[in-house]
């Protein structure tokens, strides 16, 4: 069923526009840094994308600065929105049903398939804007030594495997990350009839949570909310990685995924399906 | 095949399926008419698990519903409320997910299990377009191969000619015709009287909810005991038949008699020429309208 699953994605062009255009936005950026040649003070602009300018080998952890707060999340809550609610508005959810293919079944395949659609984009943005990132900025031997901030790198250089051991880390983290996400929006997709809606559905609760980030009083629940600790996969380009953001950004999306993808599996176990 | 006990099924405070017992046997062709809006489509839904019922027990193949469903599934082939597929992709692409989503079925043999499906329905040499350029007619018929994907043994098929031209109609029912005679046990949801009068043997009359009537075709179309005769000369004809006239509409009369034949000699002796004499039926449709109201697709005045 997993691989049904994914083929049906694979045979979606939306998919595919989706992915392309996670991938332009970073090279879009890239050019105009290219092109103007001044980076942007340090603690301004994205993550790392004043280190970018000497080291094109950085580029992808800017780009998965620049995709993540946004278009990630984005395409993220439209594949999970239309995990189930889809098939009920395409009438095909009864004819799987009967065919038949277990709801869990059906519902761990969509998972499945959400969470490989969500490699596949980090993957692609990573090789993209490498590609990019090297060609335009090249590939600088000199060392990676960032300006103070939280978006910089501290202490001495970093090697070239080590660099993309960093980034493996950082790869699965974000993965993770939007997983947890992808659970609230599968969780929608399956109380709702309408794609659109669970989308939006997963949107405004990723707009929520970042307006409450922002909101000092809101500090008591900062730490559950499911942006918090996004951005602390930038802690893997630290030297030492600063594990206890990542630790505690992980305990917290497994507890949103346990949670979400067990709520989702209750309703639709239990779900008449009357589309 | 299917049996329901005091099936119920109640969504908030409208009750969909009241207390249906029904019967289908193996090799039945079994018609389940109903107004719109009579709880068909919830009951059939109901059979295949689709929708839980509130109370009461259901049977298929021999094995209780919803809790072992996932058995017998496989051997059921199923058309609920209209055909469904991904749009944007072809027939035979959906046909192939659709076979490889269900469990069993080797990847060797898919796309001759998916030909002979489509072959069936008269789509052997669709090409590749997309199923949202197909008509009703062909999505309908796309629906039916794949409720017939996996040879099953038991049909459930709601509404299965919708959108099907007169040619279409008649295709689909003799296809159905040579399945049964195969073994395969038709179960037809509809609300149309003449598909299911020509097609079915046995029938189930829903109405709000409620099964009013089940019964063979061949008992519900009994001759009445009266004769219809249609003659020219009606006054000659009622003279000569007095005590046995039950009734006169212009050059039609209404005879109690138990043999046309012997009816037939009789007027013919009597010199009273006749263009048409033949034993009465009830139709079907009269059958059907007696014990259904009229559909919830209909708001009149007053609530009943």
């Amino acid at each position: 069923m997993i691989a049904v699953e994914l083929r049906k994605l694979a045979l979606r062009p939306r998919i595919w526009v989706s992915l392309f255009l996670l991938c332009l936005l970073p090279a879009i950026v890239g050019v105009f840094l290219a092109t103007a040649d001044f980076a942007p003070p340090p603690g301004q602009g994205g993550a790392f994308l004043s280190a970018v300018l000497s080291n094109g080998s950085l580029y992808p952890a800017a780009a998965l600065a620049l995709v993540l707060p946004i278009f990630l999340p984005l395409s993220v809550a439209v594949t999970a929105g239309d995990s189930i609610a889809g098939e009920a508005s395409s009438g095909m959810l009864r004819y799987l049903l009967v065919r038949p293919v277990g709801r869990t079944r059906l519902l761990v395949a969509k998972f499945v398939a959400l969470a490989v659609y969500i490699l596949v984009a980090v993957l692609l943005v990573v090789f993209t804007s490498l590609a990019l990132g090297l060609w335009l900025f090249g590939g600088g031997a000199e060392a990676v030594g960032g300006p103070s901030g939280v978006t910089s790198l501290s202490g001495p250089a970093l090697s070239t495997t080590g660099l993309g051991l960093r980034l493996l880390g950082a790869i699965s983290y974000i993965m993770i990350s939007m997983l947890g996400f992808g659970a609230i929006g599968v969780f929608l997709s399956t109380v709702s009839d309408s794609a659109l809606g669970a989308a939006l559905g997963a949107l405004a609760v990723l707009i929520t949570s970042s307006v409450l980030e922002t909101l000092d009083a809101a500090a008591v629940v900062k730490p559950y909310l499911p942006t918090h600790y996004w951005l602390s996969w930038i802690d893997f380009f630290r030297d030492p990685v600063f594990w206890r953001n990542i630790d505690s950004g992980l305990l917290l999306q497994a507890g949103y995924i346990v949670v979400f993808f067990g709520a989702a599996w209750a309703n639709f176990a239990t779900k008449d399906v009357t589309s | 095949m299917i049996v329901t006990r005091a099936l119920t099924k109640r969504f908030g405070r409208t009750l969909a399926v009241d207390s249906v017992d029904l019967k289908v046997a193996e090799g039945d062709r079994y018609g389940f008419l109903g107004p719109n809006g009579s709880g068909k489509t919830t009951l059939v839904r109901m059979l295949l698990g689709l929708v839980y019922a509130t109370s009461g027990e259901i049977e298929l193949l021999g094995r209780p519903v919803p809790k072992r469903v996932a058995e017998v599934l496989p051997e059921v082939g199923a058309l609920v409320e209209g055909p469904a597929a991904y749009a944007h992709l072809s027939g035979r692409r959906n046909m192939m997910l659709l076979d490889a989503a269900g469990k069993g079925g080797s990847m060797r043999t898919r796309k001759r299990r998916v030909d002979e499906a489509l072959e069936q329905v008269g789509l052997a040499s669709i090409d590749n377009r997309p199923v949202k350029a197909y008509s009703l007619g062909m999505r309908q018929r796309l629906g039916i191969a794949s409720a017939l994907l996996r040879k099953p043994r038991l049909l459930i098929l709601d509404e299965p000619t919708n959108g099907l031209d007169p040619r279409g109609i008649k295709e689909i029912r003799e296809l159905l015709s040579t399945l049964n005679e195969g073994g395969t046990t038709v179960f037809l949801s509809s609300h149309l009287l003449a598909e299911v009068e020509q097609l079915c043997t046995r029938i189930g009359v829903v109405d709000r909810g409620r099964l009013v009537l089940e019964d063979h075709v061949s008992g519900m179309r009994a001759p009445t005991g009266r004769i219809l005769v249609d003659t020219p000369d009606p006054a000659a004809a009622a003279a000569l038949l007095d005590g046995q006239l039950e009734g006169r509409d212009g050059e039609r009369l209404f005879v109690r008699h138990a043999d046309p034949a012997g009816l037939n000699a009789l007027l013919v002796q009597g010199g009273v020429r006749v263009t048409a004499i033949n034993p009465e039926r009830r139709s079907l449709e009269q059958v059907v309208l007696d014990v259904t109201g009229s559909g919830s697709d209909r708001f009149d005045g007053r609530a009943s």
